[in-house]
């Protein structure tokens, strides 16, 4: 096994801004150059396998597992994080509900819902649990996350 | 901010937003990442450990072995005998074996793959039948040789679930210079971390400090030591902050799990279906280390026979010890395993009766004054009946939830789009659950809580500190609607949970409510005494004071004064420890004793839709009632029951780690199946607030009846759909095909 060679710069924009990375190795995925590279540790690494959500961010507009993602994909590309997305009605609406307990899905629990709601504003319970189905929540039981949407969409 | 307020939580604004910090997101200067070696084999003697080429590698600071650990080199919540780093054998598959430290956690990971572990493979095993006792809790209650005119038997297997909390075993160990290092960790229990750490670290207490970093769910998985001593360790050697975090395949292994069990059953009741008695026999597999399973096996065998009046018991919990990974605490804790086999007996039972199996149930349902099979009276109101008829109350869903566009999502097979109805059963199951509150068989439970009245910024505050561990189910806003409600005062802040303060025991049992609110309540009470005795030495007021909106006033509510003028810069501060009942020892030859503090009760009815060609299953609807005394925060206890009510869907029709030759062959969030917004139907509630008279304002604990009797009520709806006699959970397609 070859050594951890420190050697890839990443050139990005995060949030709207423009964001460098250095040395990093190759195999870090966007989700580990996000949360220890920038500091951005809003995207969640539950399962670092793509199936729990908890890591949702937009790559270039598309709705991403950041752990699916070579850190290097990103380059030249544009990634919106939980803590950049413009989804207030969204987030007031998680705490409003009660759909946060532990609160480790509810990120990528923002960032999915978001997107549903850019593309269906109004959505029924099946739209809802469709788009929401690749997010594990472990706590809520998810009755709580789909009134959460239903009141972000009527605002 | 009170009691009985479905007040919003304060973390959830930043959780939404991302910038809650759990413990997984912590950082430091100058910080290594830790990464652990495992073994690869369930049961292996260890003859050489060669850690040099390890050591050689780039990046790498640090590998340490068990000649490492300064202090004991064996933990346990009950009994010290899991090794912190395996010296002589290892006895699980994925037991940590060294750990490593480097710059970048890859460079770790590949150093902890060059650290040369000479093993002599054993034969592990792998059979509960073939495992050491570890505890046999006898239960031998009334007439031991009771006969009955109507008989059923029946035998089943529980398989082994994980907790699978979202957040991974993590934290950040940081030295201090002087020998004494900070954890800053996700735990269930701070105190009994710092205990264990100190006597593994060789240091008093006071030289390890422990911090409440944001923790990403438990449910049990939090209970145990994971990467706590590993990373301690790594950074006292290496002078320098360290930081683990598990990736989900490790987390794994880096807990224990709910006990897989086998438990052999016999009901008999008279004609008119009372219970005449029960014998069982349940097994549980506690793996390869102790943990918590004394304490599991008791609950299992306590609680063995449901919330039903037995007048004649013979029970016998085991479990043993084997080469399969450790089990230990999960929501629910010993209840859950045996609440499949009670609730599937009473439906057989039913059935051999000619009796609805309802109806069963509520003949035979505990009542106030009744005794469980362990002798004791249960005292506080007993709504096993009320709760089963308010669940069979509930409309039934009417079958259309397969109509229209869409429809496939809400039938057997989901968005595969296996059928369109045809081939689909529908069937309904009932179930009802009881476990304890608190801890049980003479254990010392207490909470401690300080609390601070100030003046800040003009106004009256209040800080309360405790070391209770928020898991996500809302505790540290509980205390701040406890202390809001007995200070009457608005602005109330909960502080971080850290070991600066006095042991709050741990967030398990369903306990922290009540014991760490108790406290809370305590502490509160001391300090509005002496608020009211400065104000009545100062206003020699005619009547009763009280604080009420930040001001004293009169017994007619007329504001004497403002509390922030009262104190001007006076600190009031009291620190209580709050205990609840004692509880006592189970006599070890009949397990008869007082030996549980409060039992909490809970009914299911579940709908279920099954394709009968595929073995697939829809859960169509959860319906439950639950008595919670008392809901602190009624958002909160929804929140509970809808949570808990998932947790028993998986175990019931998802969840298993699948063990092999002591292997376990799913460990990842691809491989072992969570239940998804898909998988999970609404639940209908109803939130009965019935009062304990013995409990602080009346409540129960919340947390564990919702994951106890849904599972088995979703397997007697799935029964009544195919007509099967399905033994064992989960239910899987060939369970129902073959």
């Amino acid at each position: 096994m070859s050594a951890v060679v420190l050697d890839v710069r990443i050139e990005t924009t995060i949030n709207g801004e423009p964001r460098v990375a250095e040395d990093v190795w190759p195999g870090e995925s966007l989700l580990y150059v996000l949360r220890e590279r920038f500091g951005l540790y809003g995207s969640k690494n539950a399962c670092e396998q793509g199936e729990c959500g908890s890591c949702s961010v937009y790559l270039d507009g598309a709705l991403v597992c950041a752990c699916l993602v070579l850190g290097g994909q990103a380059g030249g590309r544009s990634v919106t994080t939980v803590e950049g997305v413009d989804a207030d009605a969204v987030q007031k609406a998680f705490v409003e509900a009660g759909a946060v307990q532990c609160g480790f899905c509810t990120p990528g629990l923002v960032v999915a819902a978001h997107e549903l709601l850019q593309r269906v504003p109004h959505p029924t319970d099946g739209e809802i649990r469709e788009a929401l189905a690749g997010n594990v929540c472990r706590c809520t039981g998810y009755g709580t996350i789909i009134a959460a949407v239903h009141m972000a969409a009527g605002r | 901010m009170k009691v009985g307020e479905s007040v919003r939580r304060p973390d959830a604004p930043p959780k939404v937003r991302g910038t809650f910090v759990y413990s997984s997101d912590l950082r430091a200067e100058g910080m290594l990442w830790g990464a652990t070696v495992r073994s690869p084999h369930p049961h292996a003697r260890i003859r050489s450990i060669d850690a040099s080429e390890a050591r050689a590698m780039p990046g790498v600071h640090a590998v340490l072995t068990h000649e490492d650990v300064p202090g004991k080199k064996v933990y346990g919540l009950e009994i010290a005998d899991q090794p912190v780093l395996a010296f002589e054998f290892v006895r699980y598959w994925g037991e940590a074996v060294a750990v490593v430290a480097a710059d970048h956690p890859e460079q770790a990971r590949r150093a902890a793959g060059k650290v040369r572990v000479d093993y002599e493979v054993l034969p592990p095993v792998t059979r509960a039948e073939d495992g050491k006792v570890l505890r046999h809790v006898k239960i031998r209650h009334g007439d031991q040789s009771a006969r009955a005119d109507v008989v059923v038997k029946g035998e089943y297997e529980i398989g082994m679930q994980d907790q699978a909390p979202l957040g991974p075993e993590s934290g950040l160990a940081i030295p201090d210079g002087e020998g004494g290092v900070d954890l800053h960790i996700a735990t269930q229990w701070l105190h009994v971390d710092q205990q264990q750490l100190a006597g593994i670290l060789g240091l008093p207490k006071e030289k390890v400090r422990l911090t409440m970093a944001g923790i990403g769910g438990a449910f049990g998985a939090r209970e145990d030591l994971s990467m706590q001593a590993h990373a301690c360790l790594l950074a006292l050697k290496t002078g320098r902050p360290v930081k683990i975090s598990y990736s989900r395949p490790e987390s794994f292994v880096g807990h224990v799990h709910r006990h897989p069990g086998t438990l052999s059953y016999e009901h008999g009741a008279n004609r008119d279906g009372t219970l005449v008695y029960v014998r069982a026999r349940i097994l549980l597999d506690g793996g390869a280390y102790a943990s918590s399973s004394t304490a599991v096996i008791a609950n299992a065998t306590c609680f063995a026979c449901g919330p039903y009046r037995v007048p004649n018991a013979t029970i016998d919990g085991i479990v043993v010890y084997s080469n399969n990974p450790p089990c230990g605490a999960m929501r629910g804790f010993g209840s859950v395993q045996n609440c499949y086999a009670h609730e599937a007996q009473m439906d057989k039972l039913a059935t051999a009766l000619g009796m609805d199996p309802v109806e069963l149930r509520i003949k035979n349902a505990l009542e106030t004054g009744d005794r469980a099979i362990t002798g004791q009276a249960i005292d506080g109101p007993v709504p096993v009946a009320e709760l089963l008829r308010r669940v069979r109350s509930f409309p039934l869903p009417l079958g259309e939830e397969g109509e229209g566009e869409g429809r496939e999502l809400f039938l057997p097979g989901g968005v595969s789009n296996t059928t369109h109805g045809e081939g689909v059963k529908r069937g309904v199951g009932y179930a009802a659950g009881f476990k304890n509150i608190g801890y049980s068989e003479g254990f010392d439970d207490y909470s401690t809580a300080r609390v601070r009245l100030f003046v800040h910024h003009g106004k009256p505050r209040v800080e309360v500190h405790t070391a209770a561990a928020e898991v996500g189910q809302g505790v540290a806003l509980v205390q701040a609607q406890v202390a809001g409600s007995e200070l009457g005062v608005t602005d109330v802040v909960v502080l971080n949970a850290d070991t600066r303060v006095g042991s709050a025991g741990s967030s398990s049992a369903s306990r922290q409510t009540y014991i760490t609110g108790g406290a809370v309540k305590a502490a509160s009470e001391a300090v509005c005494r002496r608020v009211l005795d400065l104000a009545e030495s100062e206003l020699h007021p005619g009547s009763e004071l009280r604080i009420e909106n930040d001001s004293i006033v009169d017994a007619g509510g007329k504001p004497m004064v403002s509390l922030a003028t009262l104190l001007g810069d006076a600190v009031i501060e009291e620190t209580r420890e709050f205990r609840p009942r004692k509880t006592h020892h189970l006599d070890p030859d009949t397990g008869q004793s007082d030996a549980h503090m409060q039992f909490a009760f809970a009914a299911h009815r579940a709908v279920v839709d099954v394709d009968t060609e595929l073995g697939l299953v829809k859960v169509v609807e959860l319906a439950t009632a639950q008595d919670v005394g008392k809901a602190i925060n009624p958002l909160a206890v929804q929140g509970q029951l809808e949570g808990g009510a998932a947790q028993g869907l998986g175990l019931a029709v998802m969840e298993e780690i699948q063990v092999k030759d002591g292997v376990i062959k799913n460990a990842s969030f691809t491989d072992y199946l969570l239940p998804t917004i898909l998988d999970m139907p609404p639940v209908k509630m109803d939130i009965l607030e019935l009062g304990d008279p013995n409990s602080p304002y009346g409540l129960k604990g919340v947390g564990e009846p919702p994951t106890i009797s849904s599972g088995p009520a979703i397997v007697a709806a799935i029964r009544a759909a195919t007509g099967r006699a399905i033994d064992r959970v989960p239910v899987r397609p060939q369970d129902l095909t073959l």
